[in-house]
């Protein structure tokens, strides 16, 4: 069953969500790594909360309106705007209060969340709300995925991964060294911008499969473990993409051998492992190199 | 502020304003206002950098040397005052001016060795998707190798000593190609043998034509090392060639009269000329 998943044997549907999470693995490492050498890891984890009562209101708002409440785009959309709102907040909160950006966001992350929470319980008291199945979007689930949201998922993924590999240049260079990036004439604020932009649109891209609460971990895992491989920002770049990557496969074709394993929860833990797989393995910056290099060092007056 | 209410002649301006604006000077000042909150950090300073020189703006901790380098280039936003190079706005000019910002802001795990660095510097050659080519490269080794970093290449950043860091950023600058090299403290905290190099190449630089500004804290090494000075305590004090803007008078201007030995004394500067 498991091989049959992994070699995408189990049905056209099954083989569309698989690749889509890959895709949403890949576009989710490589965004990463700008987050993480930015230092702005966390932001995207108020970001990605604050996409819920988005999602709870695009529904109402859909159903009032004589829709389907359940229409991806919609909810997307929805999640979209609430996650701006968000990252507004924060950025509000740190530059014109005393509030550090960590106080920021957890206040940002805990209100948006219960406003969420609040939100889907009025919903679920909706005559139209008993089967939306909105909690689905917590830890994600790709059980009963529609051909089209798959579609969705994998090109809006190849998009972020196409644009952050185009402007890999210009993040690097603001990441690493901000006033001679200036001094060089480019725009700063505007590329950090788009660093959250695209982190923003994973977090969105990545609810239905991963779910709002874990997708940090697609962010942030995979550049951590890609660095203990490399000194060199391509090559984490490309590790990073493969193992968000790798993750996003592996995890959705194993949550399809089997009803009601999570999907989100089992990409996340693979992508866990590949990272303590690198943290042991890793040559030079590896636990083991380091215990080597070590022992070579205090060898030759021990050995005799 | 205290140092200015009691000497109203150290408010005199050090270039008049009008040479700013010739198309030979490759970086003037004028009317140049900095504050961060309250404090005026920089205050309506004016002044215009020879071209051809090596020149060095000198001043005591908080006299805002940096601030003054970090808004002529726009990385600090100005109250007031204008910045232009070579008599045209900074913002068309600026693929001729080379940075090298003080070390301390940098985070050195990044994941980029010496040569990613340096190649930095050609970032407007290469731009957003162009491949780094045989000749990039060789030419990023050759900058590398003006400021005798060659052999450590391959080393990530985090692994140089602090005068190394130094170098590579110096060679970073060179990379660029530029006309004008703007440093901020190049030899604060390296070692001899790096602070000989780093002066070798800048004066190579203004040999070759090219102008070097650089904020310094040595005194002692003034004469020696750079044609002119400009002193500056919040407000401008001088600009002029070692030989007279360097003087006693000034430095009592620019310090408050605080400095224990005679720098210009000390340095021969005035049996020298």
């Amino acid at each position: 069953m498991l091989t049959d998943a992994l070699l995408l044997q189990l049905g056209y549907n099954a083989t569309l969500v698989t690749l889509g999470a890959a895709l949403l693995g890949a576009a989710a490492g490589v965004t990463g790594v700008f987050l993480v050498l930015g230092k702005r890891a966390l932001v995207s984890d108020a970001v990605s909360h604050a996409t819920l009562p988005g999602i709870g209101l695009a529904f109402i708002a859909m159903v009032m309106a004589g829709g389907d409440g359940r229409a991806l785009p919609g909810l997307l959309l929805g999640a979209a705007a609430a996650a701006g709102l968000g990252l507004l907040c924060v950025s509000w909160l740190t530059r014109r209060t005393r509030l550090g950006e960590d106080a920021a966001i957890g206040a940002v992350l805990s209100v948006f969340f219960g406003a969420g929470v609040v939100l889907l319980t009025v919903i679920q008291t909706m005559s139209a709300g008993r089967q939306a199945g909105l909690e689905t979007f917590l830890l994600g689930s790709t059980a009963g995925m529609l051909r089209s949201d798959a579609l969705v998922i994998a090109l809006a993924g190849a998009l972020v991964l196409a644009l952050v590999l185009a402007l890999r240049r210009p993040m690097t260079l603001a990441a690493f060294d901000p006033d001679f990036a200036v001094a060089r004439g480019l725009n700063v604020r505007r590329i950090d911008l788009a660093a959250m932009g695209l982190a923003m649109a994973i977090t969105v891209i990545g609810l239905k499969i991963v779910g709002l609460i874990l997708i940090v971990a697609l962010l942030i895992i995979p550049p951590v473990a890609a660095r203990f491989w490399s000194d060199r920002v391509d090559h984490v770049l490309a590790l990073s993409g493969l193992l968000g990557g790798i993750s996003g496969y592996g995890g959705a074709a194993l949550s399809a051998t089997a009803p009601g394993l999570p999907t989100g929860p089992l990409i996340v833990l693979l992508s866990f492992a590949l990272f303590a797989l690198s943290l042991l393995a890793a040559p030079r910056r590896g636990v083991l190199a380091t215990l080597l290099r070590r022992r070579r060092a205090v060898a030759p007056g021990a050995g005799r | 502020m205290k140092h200015d209410s009691t000497r109203p002649e150290a408010v005199r301006p050090a270039i008049p304003a009008t040479a700013g604006d010739a198309p030979s000077v490759p970086l003037a000042i004028s009317g140049l206002t900095v504050s961060y909150g309250d404090m005026p950090a920089v205050n309506d300073v004016s002044v215009a950098f020879r071209s051809g020189a090596m020149t060095a703006i000198i001043g005591p901790n908080g006299a805002g040397k940096s601030t003054l380098l970090k808004s002529a280039l726009g990385i600090v936003t100005p109250l007031s005052g204008q910045v232009t190079c070579w008599g045209r706005p900074l913002a068309r000019q600026r693929h001729r001016i080379a940075y090298v910002p003080q070390r301390a802001a940098i985070d050195w795990e990044f994941p980029a060795r010496a040569l990613d660095v340096v190649l930095m510097g050609m970032y407007r050659e290469l731009g957003l998707l162009r491949r780094v080519r045989a000749s990039h490269l060789a030419r990023a080794m050759s900058c590398l190798a003006r400021v005798g970093m060659e052999d450590f290449a391959d080393r990530q950043i985090g692994r140089l000593s602090g005068g190394q860091q130094q170098r590579v950023f110096l060679a970073r600058a060179l990379a660029q190609g530029a006309d004008l090299y703007m440093l901020d403290e190049p030899f604060a905290g390296v070692d001899a043998a790096t602070e000989r190099a780093i002066i070798a190449v800048l004066k190579e630089i203004v040999a070759e034509g090219g102008t070097v500004i650089a904020v310094h804290h040595d005194l002692a090494t003034v004469p020696g090392y750079f044609d002119r000075v400009f002193l500056m305590n919040v407000h401008a004090i001088a600009e002029g060639p070692v030989a007279t803007a360097f003087s006693r008078e000034n430095l009592d201007l620019a310090y408050g009269g605080r400095l224990a030995q005679d720098p210009v004394g000390a340095a021969g500067a005035r049996d020298a000329y």
